[in-house]
């Protein structure tokens, strides 16, 4: 069952994952020392550049890395106390659904093409809910697809994938990922492949059914704009590593990562003065195989001190700053992140 | 930005002759559907009409599947229209154009990766236009395309590379040094950025605007991002399900829309500079409805919260409405959506 968790640990405890895949090219080390917390009630926004590990972290969390000879992972995934990373692949199958559940970014991988949208559904339901009736779970699954907003679900329940558009596979899938009432719900980019009109539909719907059941939600995207709307947490990852933690006013009002300033400034806002030019990051992300030294972010930072060091030659460890609840990987003093923030990076893109 | 007092037609608002002039553009596709095969029409541009001046920036924003794209290809001679009429310097360019005006208007792909040829180095795509055309620059055609790899940011020494060696951002910058190796005076761009992580992105947008302002080149810029548009564009035309349903300047269209299409749709916009749920958001009901049968009268009625029986049985003429933008409707907006600055 999804009840919380009897002890006062939050119900997501990621401590120190390590997750690296060997390749023809070499050994990715695509999340490399990533830790936090989540307790329920609560959403935690994920961003950073493609390729920063984010999937992969929650893939972890969900148990769905096959361990063996080219996948490794280390350290400690609790959910409701349980960890993830020594459970047998039947044992996190269990968990699956009701304990914690996913929405992927492309639906028509994670729908059946052969099955009808009910039968999908109903599917994950009796996995739970193995005495359920088939009239129960049927009706169960017009309910949900009714909640996420599917018109006619009485007619659509029978409907094969490909008959339903972009956004109603979405909510398909989001109604089969909640048809358990997770206690956890991972949502990986869920809507960049959507139009904001129907984003802001199923940005909504996470809302309602957040209040609802009191889940935990973790948001993966790389638009701030969504993070601004939908988190109470933001995790700023960047090459594998967390570059910086913290609840979204101090995220998004007075971060203090040189890459979380970098995202801030080189998005336009809806309101400020168009004319004047982005301010972009330079350089590209780093290959996750070859991840430069010291601080993974150094060959494109404004900032970086070296010769001597410490940027190149030392990784800085995610530190608690002066703001309860706002940790920070950067090497640069507290004092000068601030007056940074203040004198440069408040008056740009989306900062402002 | 060349915008003068508002005049009786969206086609001339200004003193300056446009460089593009789009009428009544439509283009419908036969495709067969249902179990018996029947020959049905997809509606996808529907009336369209607009202008672009020279060295003017134009948005063309609305809902995945309403046209942009069908457009910007009918714009550049990709796609032949059905009916409607595309005046280029004052000349028919509708079905056939010279080759000045194909060297005149190129466009750039949203897709960094499937547009270029794997197989050809990138000096060779960069020439690729300039052989083709017969053009031969002063000092040799490999003179040119170095300095447009330059122009791009990209290292001249690059010539021989393939586009596998290339980031997305750089990909797309060697699409654009393609585009620009004719000289063109406008640039039709379908989502030259969407591909791209937001860091390279911003690249991308900054380099675009450094040579439309250095070289006054004239942009249709299509894309889904609104504040990128808002970042890039200086008018902006919103489409839904193949109509222009409203077309303005920034202030207009982002400050104070008047179709409650363009409303909804910015109103739904994540707006990153606040925090929490968007105030005054319009939950628009439903999916946009088919081009195969488009609703009679306004096509955005099925989702309108203003509609009344009038909207079913006329459809609203783009007219010069309050906010001194041209919108298509009965019973447009008022007021302030987004407070722009000055
Ligand atoms: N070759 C074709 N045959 C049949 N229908 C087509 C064809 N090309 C486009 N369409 C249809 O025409 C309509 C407009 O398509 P278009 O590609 O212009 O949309 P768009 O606005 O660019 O959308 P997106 O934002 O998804 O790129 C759509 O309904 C599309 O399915
Ligand atoms: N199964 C796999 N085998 C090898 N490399 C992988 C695998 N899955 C992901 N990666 C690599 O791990 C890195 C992080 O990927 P991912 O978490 O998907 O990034 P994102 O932040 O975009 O979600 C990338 O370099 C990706 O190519
Ligand atoms: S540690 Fe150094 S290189 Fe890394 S973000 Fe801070 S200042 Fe920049
Ligand atoms: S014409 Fe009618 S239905 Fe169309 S947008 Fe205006 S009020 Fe809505
Ligand atoms: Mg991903
Ligand atoms: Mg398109």
């Amino acid at each position: 069952m999804t009840t919380q968790s009897t002890t006062a640990q939050p119900y997501l405890v990621v401590e120190d994952l390590k997750v690296r895949f060997t390749t023809e090219d070499g050994v990715v080390r695509a999340v490399d020392g990533v830790s936090f917390e989540l307790p329920r009630g609560r959403t935690l926004g994920i961003v950073g550049e493609s390729g920063s590990g984010k999937s992969v972290t929650s893939m972890a969390v969900m148990g769905l890395h096959a361990r063996g000879k080219r996948t490794e992972i280390a350290g400690k995934i609790l959910v409701n106390g349980k960890n993830i990373v020594t459970m047998t692949d039947e044992e996190t199958r269990k968990m699956r659904g009701n304990d914690m559940a996913m929405v992927f970014q492309d639906p028509l991988s994670a729908l059946h093409p052969f099955y009808t949208i009910g039968r999908q559904i109903t599917t994950a339901y009796k996995v739970h809910h193995p005495r359920a009736s088939k009239e129960d779970a049927r009706k169960r699954a017009i309910e949900m697809l009714d909640r996420v907003g599917i018109p006619e679900p009485h007619r659509r329940v029978d409907q094969y994938p490909h008959e339903f558009s972009g956004g109603m596979r979405q909510r398909a899938m989001i109604a089969m990922a909640l048809v358990n009432n997770p206690a956890l719900l991972i949502a990986d980019e869920p809507t960049t492949a959507l139009d904001v009109t129907v984003q802001a539909q199923i940005l909504d719907l996470l809302t309602d059914l957040q209040k609802e059941f009191n889940s935990a939600i973790i948001m993966i995207t790389h638009d701030l704009g969504v993070i601004s709307q939908i988190a109470d947490e933001v995790l700023v990852m960047y090459a594998g590593r967390v570059a910086e933690h913290g609840s979204i006013e101090q995220v998004m009002r007075s971060a203090q990562h040189p890459y979380a300033w970098g995202l801030l400034e080189s998005i336009p806002s809806l309101h400020g003065d168009p004319e004047e030019d982005l301010k972009p990051i330079k350089g590209n992300p780093p290959s996750l195989i070859n991840v430069p030294s010291g601080c993974a972010f150094h060959p494109r930072c404004p900032y970086r001190m070296m010769n001597p060091g410490p940027c190149d030659l030392e990784v800085p460890q995610l530190l608690a700053i002066s703001q309860p609840g706002h940790s920070v990987a950067c090497h640069l003093p507290e004092d000068r992140r601030v007056a940074i923030y203040t004198n440069e990076v408040s008056e740009v893109g989306v900062a402002q | 930005m060349i915008i003068t007092q508002p005049s009786a037609s969206p086609l001339e608002q200004a003193s300056v002759a446009p460089l593009l002039t789009v009428s009544g553009l439509t283009k419908h596709f036969t495709v067969r559907s249902g179990l018996l095969g029947t020959a049905a029409k997809v509606r996808a541009v529907d009336g369209v009409s607009f202008d672009v001046r020279p060295g003017e920036t134009v948005g063309l924003v609305g809902e995945s599947g309403c046209g942009k794209t069908t457009t910007g290809r009918m714009l550049v001679g990709l796609l032949d229209p059905t009916a409607g009429k595309i005046t280029y310097q004052g000349q028919d360019v509708t079905h056939r154009r010279s080759k000045k005006v194909r060297q005149d208007v190129q466009i750039i792909f949203q897709d960094p990766y499937s547009s270029l040829n794997p197989r050809h180095t990138v000096g060779k795509i960069i020439s690729m236009p300039l052989l083709v055309n017969g053009v031969n620059p002063p000092g040799g055609v490999k003179k040119r395309v170095q300095e447009l790899l330059e122009l791009v940011g990209l290292n001249p020494e690059h010539y021989n590379r393939f586009p596998h060696e290339f980031s997305g951002g750089q990909r797309q910058r060697i699409g654009i040094a393609r585009a620009l190796a004719l000289r063109p005076k406008l640039i039709i761009a379908d989502e030259p950025v969407s591909a791209l992580d937001v860091s390279i992105q911003a690249q991308v947008i900054n380099l675009l605007r450094d040579l439309q302002r250095e070289m006054g080149l004239a942009f249709v810029f299509i894309a889904h991002d609104l504040s990128i548009v808002r970042h890039f564009c200086q008018r902006i035309g919103v489409m839904y399900l193949g109509k222009l349903v409203e077309i303005g300047s920034r202030e207009q269209i982002y400050g104070q829309p008047a179709h409650p299409y363009t409303k909804a749709l910015l109103s739904a916009v994540p707006d990153a500079s606040r925090i929490g749920q968007s105030a005054g958001r319009i939950r628009l009901e439903g999916d946009v409805p088919t081009p195969l049968n488009p609703p009679s009268g306004c096509r955005f009625r099925t989702r309108c919260w203003k509609a009344q029986d009038v909207c079913a049985v006329q459809e609203p003429p783009l007219t010069l409405k309050n906010n001194g933008a041209f919108a298509a409707c009965h019973f447009p907006e008022e007021g302030v959506l987004i407070p722009q600055a000055a």
